[in-house]
């Protein structure tokens, strides 16, 4: 309307500047939370950001980090090719014990042949997971958001019982597994540890996030594959207008995207993990898969950083109850965080109506008709 | 047209130098506009020219950037359309905006309704909708849903809802484009109604027979610029398509005789069901030879869909047969009907013909993304993509210029469509269906679709037409098939036919 643009059309255009002011927008409403609570902001925020700038706290970060990068790669692959993989938690969970099972099984195969053996059961129990509820979707025309939460819910309380079970269950008094056979674990040798001054859970698990990332951006932006899948999630109509096979194409993205989630869950376990405990509620790492692609903006290099991101809040928010804050303090930052993200199409739609009101309105229209 | 009930003393609505700016953008470039009492007005101009931004500032959807709008002889502030239907002005959109579970009554009234104390008083609600209705000769049932009526009962209801808020001027936006000819015949009787009773009506269009059938004067808008205001009856068709395009239109499309070749599309005996499961195709036979346009004339619901759907493999069958080449493309899938000679232009090109949130190069190749050049072991080649969409962007004359990597979203409707024609012309199969091809095209877009379904048919392959435009069928066919009920009742070839017995065909009628 106006010769200069105004400040909502600036940021709705710029994704980038979007996400960094949700953010500061996040970690302004922590700051008010804490002076509710009479806490100094100055330290806790300085706690945090101490507590991941050192050579040790940035190693844990990029340990925690791994699993949601890959989760969050699961979710934004499901995104790009239009279906919502909100079942990524179960998955996660079912690649997890898959990768563990696997290892128990399996202890004296040398480690370049375990470790590979796990990822790739890992990745299969995910897709399998994944391509079940594509199944329902496809065969039965059963909403994929319902039945992948009830299978969230089937891979809880699978998980637990195999945990449960002689020969998987801890020896000990520990309410979790045994630990993942020692050639099935990724975790850097003792010695490098102690000589580097790393976190001791450092493994090789960010090489794994990194090829992955390269792999679903290869995938998305260079395939003919990625072309069907987004063309699928763009507009079904015109993708199986133009010969392609819609049904194949959900369970496709639905399998990439199940194998991606349960092989976050074998990272998770053969890195920082080595064991998965009895769970009394669901851990959340696919959930955490969805806040990371939400603030990747689902493009592969995006949710790597926003993996990382989410990893330097979780690890550094551990660390705040020793200035006397609540670690929960965290689940206000990104829940704000989310939140302003999520509100971007509003903007986008304001600007919109802002722009020509009739043009929103018959746009709608036409969208229906 | 006589104009003896055009009042030309003082203007109803007049419009002087309306500038409107987007940004950079100039929309609408010093237009003039003026309206009498019981005139039919109308408004031309190709997409994209300007028209619907003019009437969004009539109807205070925008504010002008500079000029003024004067209502009676009056100047008016038009801040938003509360404003203008105070003024006394009603629209009509394009798409309507009506609530689909409830009645006519409770549709016309709805923002405005008759109270007796607390309550809504239907009982007079219905007795003044049905006053007005036949004051006007808009036949409606009151008391209908609006989910089962008609489109064109639709647009009534859409006018008396006007009418009831008191409109004196009615904007009628794009009236007639999902009209069948028998309603688009009833709504100009209406407008002349309402102009005999003393409204005024602006028409928007780019339909020119529709504006010598109905309108009194017309006024032309090109690229944003006022290009003037013609008495109706001193200008024919050729001159308001030259003055709206900005140069000579040709109507006639270039079409040598030839014989036709061997039968391409070969169907038989075919059944099918709607969307409902309610048979809808009962035993239809058609052929369409190399060489040869056969154009499907019937009024909408009579099982065009359905057959485009079955041939295209949309939608399956429940009986017969249809063979491309004499091979079978019945129930088989939109790949296999492509890989054996169906190519298809179809009719919601925003569904079906394209992704519009992918670019326009990623839409050129959606048939053949896994092909060479477009990809080697199944890794897009960027270039070779790149350069076929540059090469059609240029041979097709899609505009703009350089759009390559712009969503196919944000083209116009005319150049969506040459995207859809660009990319079905040169996969080059040996039947080509079109359907509704230049639907919401203006007169500049739609000579030059024509010209390329034509140019198809001389290559001598096989064209299937279906249109509700019966223009375009006569014009463009060779043979003519008119669909009643599911099946082809008479099929006539393409010089002969007749309008009126076309539309009596179509209406289930016997001829001679």
């Amino acid at each position: 309307m106006k010769e200069k643009k105004s400040f909502l059309t600036f940021i709705s255009e710029n994704t980038f500047i979007h996400i960094l002011l949700s953010i500061l927008l996040g970690f302004l409403v922590g700051a008010v939370f804490l002076a509710i609570m009479g806490l100094s902001v100055g330290a806790a925020y300085g706690r945090l950001i101490n507590s991941v700038t050192s050579l040790k706290g940035f190693t844990y970060v990029v340990v925690y980090g791994v699993p949601y990068i890959v989760a969050g790669l699961s979710v934004a692959f499901s995104f790009k090719t239009g279906v919502f993989n909100i079942g990524a938690e179960g998955q996660f969970v079912v690649g997890a014990m898959g990768a563990v099972v696997t290892s128990l099984l399996l202890p004296s195969l040398p480690k370049f042949l375990l470790v590979p053996l796990c990822f790739l059961a890992a990745m299969a129990v995910g897709a399998f997971w994944g391509i079940l509820v594509a199944l329902l979707k496809t065969k039965r025309g059963i909403n994929e958001v319902l039945s992948m939460i009830m299978f969230n819910w089937i891979a809880f309380y699978l998980s637990n019982y195999i945990a449960g079970l002689p020969g998987i269950k801890n020896e000990g008094s520990a309410e979790a597994t045994k630990n993942i056979a020692e050639n099935a674990s990724l975790l850097f040798s003792k010695d490098y540890i102690k000589s580097a001054g790393v976190a001791p859970t450092f493994n090789w698990g960010f090489i794994i996030a990194i090829l992955i990332t390269l792999l679903v951006w290869m995938i998305i932006e260079k395939t003919t594959l990625g072309y069907e899948l987004k063309a699928v999630g763009a507009n079904k109509y015109a993708a199986e207008y133009g010969g392609i096979n819609v049904n194949r194409s959900i369970m496709t993205a639905l399998g990439i995207s199940g194998a991606m989630a349960g092989l976050a869950g074998a990272l998770l376990v053969m890195g920082m993990g080595q064991r998965i405990s009895i769970f009394s509620s669901q851990e959340g790492y696919g959930f955490a898969g969805i806040v990371v692609a939400l603030i990747g903006c689902s493009n592969p290099f995006g949710v790597f950083v926003a993996g990382l991101f989410y990893g330097a809040l979780i690890y550094g928010g551990s660390k705040l109850n020793l200035v006397g804050a609540p670690t929960q303090l965290i689940n206000v930052i990104v829940g704000t965080v989310v939140f302003f993200i999520s509100i971007s199409t509003i903007f986008r739609y304001v600007r919109y109506l802002k722009r020509d009101p009739a043009k929103a309105k018959s746009g709608k229209e036409g969208a229906k008709a | 047209m006589s104009k003896e009930y055009v009042d030309m003393s003082t203007p109803t609505i007049e419009m002087r130098n309306i500038v409107k700016k987007f940004g950079d953008f100039v929309a609408n470039d010093g237009i003039n506009l003026t309206v009498h009492k019981g005139e039919i007005h109308a408004i031309l101009g190709e997409n994209g020219a300007g028209k619907s931004t003019l009437m969004n500032q009539l109807y205070g959807l925008l504010k002008p950037t500079s000029g003024d709008i004067l209502v009676n002889g009056k100047k008016i502030e038009m801040n938003n359309p509360r404003d203008a239907i105070d003024a006394g002005i009603g629209m009509v959109h394009q798409h309507f905006m009506l609530v689909q579970p409830f009645t006519v009554t409770e549709n016309i009234v709805l923002g405005s309704e008759p109270v007796k104390g607390v309550k809504l008083d239907m009982a007079s609600a219905r007795k003044n909708v049905v006053e007005l209705s036949e004051r006007y000769g808009l036949a409606i049932d009151p008391d209908a849903k609006i989910e089962d009526i008609s489109v064109g009962m639709q647009q009534r209801v859409e006018i008396l809802k006007a009418l009831y808020r008191g409109a004196d001027i009615l904007i009628l936006d794009e009236p007639t484009s999902s009209l069948t000819p028998q309603e688009i015949f009833e709504l100009i009787q209406i407008m002349h109604n309402l102009t005999h009773d003393g409204k005024s009506i602006i028409l928007i269009t780019h339909k020119l027979k529709e504006i010598k059938e109905a309108a009194d004067f017309c006024t032309i808008i090109r690229m944003g610029k006022y290009i003037g205001t013609v008495d109706v009856d001193t200008v024919d068709e050729n001159d308001l398509a030259s003055m709206m395009v900005g140069r000579k239109v040709t109507f006639k499309v270039d079409k040598p005789v030839h014989d036709f070749g061997p039968v391409v599309l070969d169907v038989k005996d075919l059944h099918g069901v709607d969307y409902r499961g309610v048979e809808i195709l009962k035993g239809l036979n058609l052929q369409v030879h190399a060489g040869e346009i056969v154009g499907i004339a019937g009024i909408d619901g009579n099982g065009q869909t359905e057959l485009v759907e079955i041939l295209t493999g949309l939608r399956k069958g429940t009986g017969g047969d249809a063979t491309v080449n004499q091979v079978s493309v019945y129930n088989k899938s939109p790949s296999f009907g492509f890989q054996h000679g169906v190519s298809s232009i179809p009719a919601d090109r925003q569904k079906h013909g394209l992704v519009l949130d992918f670019s326009i190069e990623d839409n050129m190749i959606l048939q053949n993304y896994g092909k060479n050049p477009f990809a080697k072991k199944g890794i897009l080649q960027r270039d070779a993509i790149f350069d076929h969409a540059s090469k059609s962007i240029e041979d097709y004359d899609i505009r703009p210029r350089l759009s390559e990597k712009r969503p196919a979203g944000t083209l116009s409707g005319g150049n969506q469509q040459k995207v859809i024609i660009a990319r079905e012309v040169q996969n080059d199969k040996d039947l080509l269906i079109a359907v509704n091809p230049t639907r919401g095209l203006d007169v500049g877009a739609i000579e030059y679709v024509h010209r390329y379904i034509v140019e198809q048919r001389n290559k001598m392959k096989a064209v299937l037409l279906v249109s509700f435009e019966l223009d375009e069928i006569m014009s463009l066919s060779d043979t003519i098939d008119v669909i009643f009920d599911g099946k082809i009742v008479s099929s006539i070839p393409g010089g002969q036919a007749d309008e009126n017995e076309l539309g009596l065909l179509m209406a289930g009628g016997k001829t001679k």
